[in-house]
Parts: structure tokens; sequence; C-alpha cells
């Protein structure tokens, strides 16, 4: 849907780092020199031949630990995203399409939920469960359905007063062929962006988490908690904690780049072709 | 086309070969310039009104505002010569040209409820240049403004100028942007369409108020405008444009009797459609009965006791001004908006209020047009897909049995098969209009409501437009419920008419009948609104008026 | 004139405190009625069912959801936010030192970052498409893909390790000289700046800019008002309650943003107090502070559309 023929240069560099990242987190036994847990050197070593980014304050490869982290950071956020869009996406849809109270209710639950911080009500909420990878997803997925949910009945509202929408009701269409046939194609464009946006919310809010000591638990390790792990360096003038932190804003950066482009190449509802 | 040079001492503004550009950005390709005003020259005399006129996209109004060296957007003055007052004003830098805006030129906007600051009074937004450019202290400024308030018949001219934008109303608002911009006595002003968003009752007031005005202050105008009957009662010399182009020069009278250019002729004689009313002899299949309807949970009641009746393969036009409630009709039969009284009975049979309870044949039989096509039709759908839905939706139509009749309805609306895989973003105002009376057409239904239909479009392609609904007409034998706000349509297309006014029917019958005096107050306003392609139609629709509320 | 506005802030009030109310609910029902057991989770799976008994009698849970939900909140309201079970403290006491710590943190990144943000959003406008707008927004495209402890921990790097020029770690305490309390706040307070700046940035751009395209806009400079009167006369009026709403919903961003930068600077505010009680399991003290995060959130969001409310000239002048 997109002319892959007149990408800016922006968009291309975000998409091929992003591409990067994700092969990095899928291929992560393959590429990785050494194990996620191996103590190999000396604690803190300084970059080398044999640790490409020097070691941690355990005296484990980073770079290692870099690529798994990846895997575990990348899964996560996906696997959150994924929740955030199908549930907030759905129900925005179908609020919007169905109306009455339905809408009204959900609507009114989502203001409140947004009413308080995400990070402070993720922060309550961990305060009593514990802390494991299916907790993080569906804490993150629930809290950012709710933007999710916001952005899609917004858009679905707006679709649903124009005349075509109309026409298919008078028609006598079903709110399937409405939603599916008439709505959902002009509401992918804004979507998709939004996908991409809520993708760096959930690296961020993962990392910031795991920062904090209340998201990935060790040993398992995600970019947030290696920061968390060598933030004493820095102190000392060591570099390590950093290297994960510029990760993560790689990430989000690229990503930030393709989604940044997709709302620019399609944000027009005129459609047509080349244009999606 | 040949113009007597005038006597150089009257001779306020020379524009010559003016060529005006603009840089588009296409999604997705490289920005590039396009033409939007080329050699066009023109000259205006002191006191003397010119009106524009064209389509869209004519170049009329960035003309217009050339006069000022300001151009919308991304719009650049890249030639030629815009001589005011005997210099050059290209030539005079950011100074001079600021000095002259506000000053020597003023300008009247299409929609003075979007032109007003909202923050700010009125009065002091009138006032605003005259003190800038010291034409005037305030004092002086303030009680110019109140003389021209009372010469422009706003009510309480004293005090109006206390008030914010939006306590005024559309009608109002534009009388007091004329009066912002005698405020300051320049020598010109550029109108841009002042009466375009206006009712067509509330437009010949303002209409003549301005006409007065620019008489008694002496200042010249350029008048812009789309509607031809409307120039013509203000302009002493009118200038016809099309595509950025000159396509016709003269004055008033030659230009709408004697029109020398076939594009100018198309445009004098775009109303007259020949259209002979059919008898009433059939029985009606549609009956509209006492139908009251209401918004916001029966408080706005926007019907009230409605009933009119549709005869086969006739057209029942509905006229009114907005809020006149006649598109709400037009949701209330089709079921959007169920009615709280009355019944609709079709075809012998009542017809159940809510969409949701009718049978899909019920659906098929009343189909719709809009005024917006472009909005009507889904932006990524393919015009197969759009015309080729109700007939499998309808009908099971499928594969090769669909696009025949894809292609034959393509054929009906004079387009041709060629279009079937186009995007209506590819397709220009006039063909949306004619895909969607494909799809209408596509579910054979027995009535078409169609909703203000040609209203968004140029003259000429809302001719065409008209042409082809009365050719299907006779074709298909389908009924029309014609929704529009314009007499000269109803003229064109009706065989009877109701009219509306806040909500109720105020006069019903044949065309013949209901266009026959003796007519009642409101039709007899809403008739002598409209304007005429004649000189000095404005003078007598006034006096006219005039004589009936002394006599009254 | 002002009846319809008077009645339209009291309204946007009392919204605001039926929806903390609400807040309140939720956050009782966040920490007390999903899985998971308190006594359990603070004594660990060790526990002996005797020990995890008496904790429940002593917590009150053995008390209906909703009993010990409006003994909380008559608690809340009174001014008795219970006592930590970590430390066996009173909450209220604990807290009250690390908010005014918290909120002399916010102030001053607030009162560098709104205006510097109003000023580069306005040059953005001024100069828009030029390479001033193009770099500001791509600085700013970048910098919300920037995890807060990336610009806290580069901040410290550089000017407390390299270069030391101030504290990495900002130590505070009562009766500090005002001088040094603001040298140790200097590298935390610029952190919180960056990481807002460039999404109110962004957003005063767009709010002005909508007003720069209005048809009134045109109108002004068509009377050949000058570009600093036009913005002075016709933009600001009607840009102003935009923007106080860009600055107060980034505020609300702030005062969320104050949690990992207080703990990347170990700074005793109510941030990391939180945190550490998270970590603690400490369910009376994370309910009181996230409380209290909430309100202060809902309240800077009241106060944002309060201004929309008050510079709306149909609502302060009506028909």
């Amino acid at each position: 849907m997109l002319d892959l023929k007149h990408i800016p240069l922006g968009a291309a560099i975000g998409l091929i780092l992003t591409a990067l990242f994700l092969i990095t987190a899928i291929f992560a036994p393959l590429i990785a020199p050494y194990g996620l847990g191996e103590i190999v050197g000396d604690v803190w070593a300084p970059m080398s031949s044999q640790f490409l980014l020097g070691t941690d304050n355990l005296g484990r490869d980073l770079l290692s630990r870099m690529i798994f982290g990846a895997r575990t950071t990348i899964f996560i956020a996906v696997m959150a995203t994924a929740l955030s869009f199908s549930l907030g996406a759905i129900l925005g849809f179908t609020a919007a399409v169905v109306g009455g109270w339905l809408d009204t209710g959900m609507s009114r639950f989502v203001d409140l939920l947004m009413a308080i911080p995400t990070l402070i009500f993720a922060l309550v909420v961990l305060s009593v469960l514990p802390s494991t990878l299916l907790t993080l997803i569906l804490v993150m997925g629930i809290l950012d359905a709710t933007r999710v949910y916001r952005l899609s009945r917004a858009v679905a509202v707006d679709i649903n007063v124009m005349d075509f929408v109309e026409a298919a009701k008078l028609r006598g269409e079903g709110n399937g062929w409405i939603i599916f046939r008439e709505i959902l194609p002009n509401a992918l464009s804004p979507l998709i962006s939004e996908l991409g946006l809520r993708f760096i919310y959930a690296v961020l809010f993962l990392s910031a988490l795991s920062f904090l000591g209340l998201g990935v638990q060790p040993p398992d390790a995600d970019w947030g908690g290696m920061v968390k792990e060598n933030k004493d360096g820095i102190v000392f003038g060591i570099p390590a904690a950093l290297i994960p932190a510029a990760a993560i804003a790689a990430l989000a950066i690229s990503v930030n780049l393709v989604a940044d482009w997709v709302l620019n190449r399609t944000t027009d509802l005129k459609g047509g072709r080349g244009n999606g | 086309m040949a113009k007597t040079q005038a006597d150089s001492s009257d001779l306020l503004l020379d524009i010559r070969n003016l060529r005006i550009e603009a840089k588009v950005y296409p999604p997705g390709e490289a920005p590039r310039t396009i033409t939007l005003v080329q050699d066009v020259s023109l000259t205006l005399n002191k006191g003397k009104v010119l009106g524009l006129i064209g389509e869209s996209g004519a170049g009329k109004s960035t003309i217009g505002l050339s006069s000022m060296a300001y151009g919308r957007g991304g719009v650049k003055i890249t030639g030629g010569e815009i001589i005011l007052n005997g210099r050059d004003i290209r030539k005079g830098g950011t100074q001079g040209i600021r000095a002259l805006r506000g000053r020597e030129v003023c300008y009247v906007a299409q929609s003075a409820a979007a032109a007003f600051n909202p923050a700010h009074r009125l009065m002091d937004q009138v006032v605003e240049a005259s003190i800038l450019h010291g034409v005037a202290n305030r004092a002086e400024a303030e009680k110019r403004a109140v003389a021209l308030f009372r010469k422009l018949s706003l009510p309480d001219p004293e005090n109006i100028g206390q008030r914010f934008p939006h306590q005024v109303s559309g009608g109002q608002l534009q009388r007091v942007m004329t009066a912002m911009a005698l405020c300051s006595e320049p020598d010109l002003i550029v109108f841009d369409e002042p009466t375009t968003a206006l009712d067509v009752t509330t437009q010949i007031d303002v209409l003549a108020a301005i006409k007065e005005a620019i008489r008694d202050t002496g200042v010249a105008a350029l008048y812009i405008s789309h509607d031809l009957a409307v120039v013509a009662q203000v302009s002493d010399e009118i200038m016809v444009l099309r595509h950025g182009k000159l396509v016709e020069w003269g004055g008033t009278r030659q230009i709408i009797k004697e029109p020398r250019q076939e594009y100018t002729s198309a445009l004098v004689s775009v109303h007259e459609i020949a259209h002979e009313e059919k008898k009433p002899d059939a029985s009606p299949f549609l009956s509209v009965r006492n139908i009251t309807a209401a918004y916001a949970g029966g408080k706005i009641k926007v019907l009230k006791n409605v009933s009119v009746d549709i005869l086969p393969g006739q057209t029942l036009a509905v006229v009114g001004e907005s809020g006149s409630g006649k598109s709400t009709l037009a949701r209330a039969i089709t079921g959007l908006l169920p009615p709280e009284q009355g019944s609709i009975t079709f075809a012998g049979r009542t017809l159940a209020n809510r969409l949701a309870d009718r049978s899909r044949d019920d659906l098929r039989e009343l189909q719709m047009i809009y005024q917006m096509a472009d909005v009507a039709m889904n932006p990524r759908q393919t015009v197969g897909t759009i015309i080729g839905r109700p007939l499998e939706f309808y009908f099971g139509m499928g594969g090769k049995e669909r696009d025949a009749r894809v292609a034959e309805l393509l054929d009906k609306i004079e387009m041709g098969r060629g279009f079937v895989d186009r995007y209506p973003a590819e397709l220009s105002g006039g063909q949306k209009q004619r895909v969607c009376i494909a799809r209408a057409l596509a579910a054979k239904p027995k009535l078409i409501i169609c909703d203000e239909v040609t209203s968004a479009l140029d003259p000429l392609v809302a001719n065409g437009i008209l042409k082809l609904l009365l050719g299907l007409q006779a074709e298909e034998g389908v009924a029309y419920l014609f929704i529009t706000h314009d007499l000269a349509t109803v003229k064109s297309i009706a065989d009877s008419i109701a009219v509306m006014y806040r909500g109720e029917v105020v006069r019903y019958g044949p065309k013949s009948q209901v266009l026959k005096p003796p007519f009642d107050a409101y039709t007899d306003l809403l008739l002598s609104s409209v304007p005429e392609m004649e000189i000095g139609w404005l003078e007598k629709a006034i006096s006219g008026r005039r004589m009936a509320s002394a006599g009254n | 004139m002002s009846s319809p506005i008077l009645k339209l802030i009291a309204q946007r009030v009392a919204l605001g405190l039926l929806l903390l109310l609400a807040v309140s609910v939720l956050i009782f029902a966040g920490t007390q009625i999903l899985p998971g057991d308190v006594a359990q989770s603070i004594l660990g799976q060790s526990a002996t069912p005797q020990a995890l008994a008496n904790l429940r009698e002593e917590l009150g849970l053995n008390a209906p959801a909703y009993v010990r939900y409006f003994r909380w909140l008559g608690g809340v309201l009174t001014g008795d936010l219970g006592t930590a079970l970590s430390s066996r403290q009173d909450i209220a006491t604990a807290i009250g030192g690390r908010l005014w710590n918290t909120l002399f943190l916010a102030f001053w990144a607030a009162i560098v970052s709104i205006p510097l943000a109003i000023i580069l959003g306005l040059l953005a406008v001024r100069y828009r498409n030029g390479w001033i707008d193009k770099t500001i927004s791509g600085l700013a495209l970048a910098s919300t893909s920037l995890p807060e402890f990336f610009v806290g921990y580069l901040l410290v790097y550089f000017f407390a390790v390299k270069w030391q020029i101030f504290p990495g770690i900002s130590t505070v305490y009562d009766g500090m000289p005002f001088l040094e309390r603001m040298r140790a706040i200097a590298l935390p307070a610029t952190a919180l700046t960056l990481v807002v700046l460039a999404h109110m940035m962004r957003m005063t751009r767009a709010a002005i800019l909508n007003v720069m395209q209005s048809a009134y806009i045109e109108t002004a400079e068509l009377k050949g008002l000058s570009p600093f009167e036009i913005i002075r006369k016709h933009a600001f009026p009607n840009a102003i309650a935009p923007v106080i709403n860009v600055v107060m919903l980034n505020l609300a961003f702030l005062i969320v943003g104050v949690v990992v930068i207080e703990v990347i600077f170990v700074y005793p505010g109510m941030g990391q107090y939180l945190v550490d009680h998270v970590a603690k399991r400490d369910v009376p003290v994370v309910q009181a502070v996230g409380l209290i995060f909430a309100a202060v959130y809902i309240g800077l969001n009241i106060i944002a559309d309060i201004a929309a409310i008050v510079a709306n000239p149909r609502l302060r002048h009506p028909k």
C-alpha cells in the first residue's frame, strides 16, 4: 500500500534499523557470542576485540546480553502492543458503531482509567501482583488499550457519520459489512501509524518499569533492567549503562521515523490509487 | 472585448498581464508549480464596479486578492504589473503593500463569521484599519462606523458594535464586514462572494445594502461571484474567467444580453431547462401523512404535521431555506429519523417507521443521492464496486452478469466503461455525482430522494446533472423527491412543489399552481428573492417588497 | 455575564472531584481485590498460616472490601494516610517533606521548560518550514523517543563524572541553603526539562499554527497590520487557551516523569518513595502516594479545562 520507491531518507534509515533490531531479536541465540548468564571476564571490562561492548557489573559479555535483551524487550513490547491494539480497536469500533449505553459506559470507564497516570497505575497494580512476563504484558496491554480505544473510537465515529456509511445503512447492510468494508479500510492509515507509536510507548514503558526494578526480573535480561544493573558504574565513569539506554532510544527513534512517514503519507481520506 | 481606454485621471486599477502561480504538494509526488492565472489584464475606473465571474478554479478570488498583492497559502504573483492609483504595488515593498491594505483597498470575505476575530468586539475590529492608517481617530472612526451600520440597515446601529461576532447573525455579520471595509474610506473594495453563504431571502437584503453603500460612497469594487445573476445586479462591467484565463469582458448588458463567447452564453442560459409539467393523473404510490418529527428527544420539533404525495414517474420538489426541515423530511421518509406521529404509506401498505424494521425490498425501492458526492462514496472502493454492490446485495448478481450491468449503468450516466476501475478521488465533481446516480439506479428503485444534489456543483455541471436526471426519469419511470433551496432548479425539474418554512409545508400543489399568484407571504418572499438575469431586478424586487410591507 | 461561566466551572470542578472519588475506588480496588494476597506478599511464601492470619487481622483484611474502602477514604479525608507496613511510620509525616521536595524540583523544571517551549514553538511557527522549524521538529521527534534514564545518565556521565560541574546524586536536607539546593537539583531539573520540553514545544507549535491559519488572521493581514501586531492583537488572545491547555497537560506529564528522574538522581521525593514501597509491597504507602499523584494529575487537567472555558469568548459573552 505504500510506494516504496519514494521513501524519504529518514524513513529508509528507520525501516532498515527496525528490521535489524527485529532480526537480532529473532535470531538472538545464533548471533550472541556468549551465553546470557555466562560470566566470561572481569567486572566492567572495557571494550575489546574479545568483548565488543565490554562486560557488565558481574563480568558477563555486554553484547551478548544486549542481543538477548533485544529479544525480551521486543517480545514483551510486541505482545503488549498486540493486546492493547486488538482490545482497544475492537472495543473502540464497536462503541462507535453500536453507540448508546454501551458506548457511554465504556467511554466513561476509559476516561476513569486515563485519569490516573499510566506509570502510577502500573506501579499500584505491580505492588500487589508478581512481576511475571504475563502480568507485565497484561498490565501494559490493558492500560495502553485505553489510548487505542480513544483513537479508534474517534476515527470510527468520524467515518460513521459520513454519507457513504449512511448510504450503506440505507441499503440495509449489516454491522459486519459496515465495520469491515466501509469503516476499517478508511481507518487503517491512522491506526497503522498509531501502532508504531504504541509500540514505542510499550518499549519505553517496559524499560522504565525494569529500570525501576519492577519489570523483567533477573536473571532474565531486558534493556531497561540492564541499565539498572550497570547504573552504579556511571559514577566511576563506566558507560556500560548508557549502551542499553542508547539501544532503547535507537529502536524508538527508528520506529518513530517509520510511523511518522506512514502518517504523513496516508493521512488524507481521499484514498484512491497509490495511496492506500 | 475591445475596451475604450478611459481617461487616465479616472483610472484606479490597471492590471497588466497578471500571472499567478502556486506550489502544490501532491501526496507522494515531488512538489510542482501550477499556474492559477495566466495573462489576465483588467482596468477599473474610480467608482465603478467590475464583476468577476467563473466556476471554481477560474482564478477569480486569486485575481481579486492580487489587487492587495496578497496570495493565499502558497500562491505567488509571478508576473505582470498591478498599478493602483498610478503606481505598481508589486514594487512598493512590504511597507508599501502594508500601507495600501486596509487603506486604499479593503476586503469583504465570503464567510464573515470566520473572518471576524472571535475574541474582540465588532466595533474594535471595524475601526481598526482606520485608526491604524491614521484616517481617523477612534471617536471619528466609531461615529463613521455607526453611520455605516445605519446605512447598511443593521438593527440597533448605535450598539451593535459592542457585540461579539458570535452574537450576530450571518447576514448581519456580512453587512458589518462591508461596514468594516468602507470605514477607512478606501478607493477599492474586493467583495469575495459576500452573499454566497447566505439564504436566498437574506442574500437579497445584503446585496441591496452593499449596492446602496457602493453607490453612496463612490467606492470602486471588484465583485467576485459564481452567480451571474447576482453579479449582474451590482456590476457596471463583467469579466468572465475560466481556468485562470479571460473568456470575455464587457458591459453588464452586453454580457447577459449579447454574450459573444459560447461559454458565456452557456452561463447565461444555464437555468433554462424546458420541462413540461406532467399531469397528476396517476394515484400516488408514496404518501406522507401528518408527519411530526423531532430531534433531541422530542425537544426540537423540526417537522410539524407534514403531508405530501409522490406520483409514479414524477418529481416532487421540496423547497425551503436552511432550517426549514426539508432534509429532515427525507430522513423521516428513509427511516433514519423515525417520526413521532403520522405515517408513510408505500405501494398501498404502511411503511415501518424505523429503518431496521423495513424489508430489504422496501429499502431497495427508496434510494438516495446526496449533496456532497465525494463523501457519499467510500474513497477506498472503485466505481465498479460502488455501483456493483447494490446489484449483489439486492439481486444477488455476480461475475459477468454484474459487470455487464455496471457497464450498462455507466453508459446510462454518459460516462462509459473505462471508469470501472477508477477511485472516487480520480473523478471530477460532476462525475462523482453521476456515479452516485448510477448506484441509486442500480437498485431499480421506484423513488430516488435527491438531497441538494446540484448545490455543491458549478452551474454548468449542475445543469448537466439535471438534464441527466430528467432523461433517466423518462427512460426508467423513476420518481424523484427533489430537495433544494434553489428555485431555479425547481422550475427546471419539478412536476409538483412543496414549499417548506420552519418545519411546515406552507404551499403545496402542481408546479403551475404553486408558481401562480396569488401567493402566500412566504412563497412570495422566496420567489421574489431569487436573482434573475435581468438588469434592475434588484431594485424592482426591493421596491416590490417595500410596497408589500407598506400595504400590510 | 459570568453566571453561565461560573456554572460551567463549577460543573467541571464537581466532575473532577467525582472523578477523583472514582479514582480512589479504582486505586483501592487495584490493590485489594486483584488476585494476590497482601498478607502473603508481605510475609512471603514461607509464612506460617498463623502469621498470615495475624497479619490479616491486623491489616483489617477480614472486613468486607467496601468497609475497608470507606475506612481508608475517611482516613484520607481527615489527613490520616495510615501507617507504612515496612517501617511502621506514619505515612502523612513521611510524605510531607518529600512532597515538598518533589514540588520544588517540578517547579524549577516547569519554570525553565514552559517559557522555553513557548518561545521555541513561536520560533517554529514564525519560520515555518524553514530550517529552524525543521531542526526543532526533528529534535522534538527524536527526544520523544528517548527514555528518561538515557537523558539522565548522559547528564550524569558528562556533567557529574567527566567534567564534575554538578553533583550526580542530588542530596537535599532540611535547612539546606537555597543556592546549594539549586546546585543539587540542577541535573534532575535539566533532565526533567528535556523530557517534557520537546513534547510541549510540538504541541505549542500546533496550537499556535492552528490559530494562525484562521480566516481572521488573513483579515488582519489584509488590514495592513504588521506581523508583530497580528500576533499580539489577533493571534495571542485566541492562542492563550490552547497554550495553557498544552502547558497543563505537560505539567501532568512532568509529574509522571519525576518518578524515574528521582530514582536516577536518588532524590528524596515522592517518586522514589513510591518506587521503594512498591518493591517492598507496602500497600498503604502505594495507595496514598498513588492517590496524591492522581489528584495532582486530575487537578492540572481541571485547570486546563477551566482555562479553556474562561478564554472562550462565546462563553464569556453569551448571546
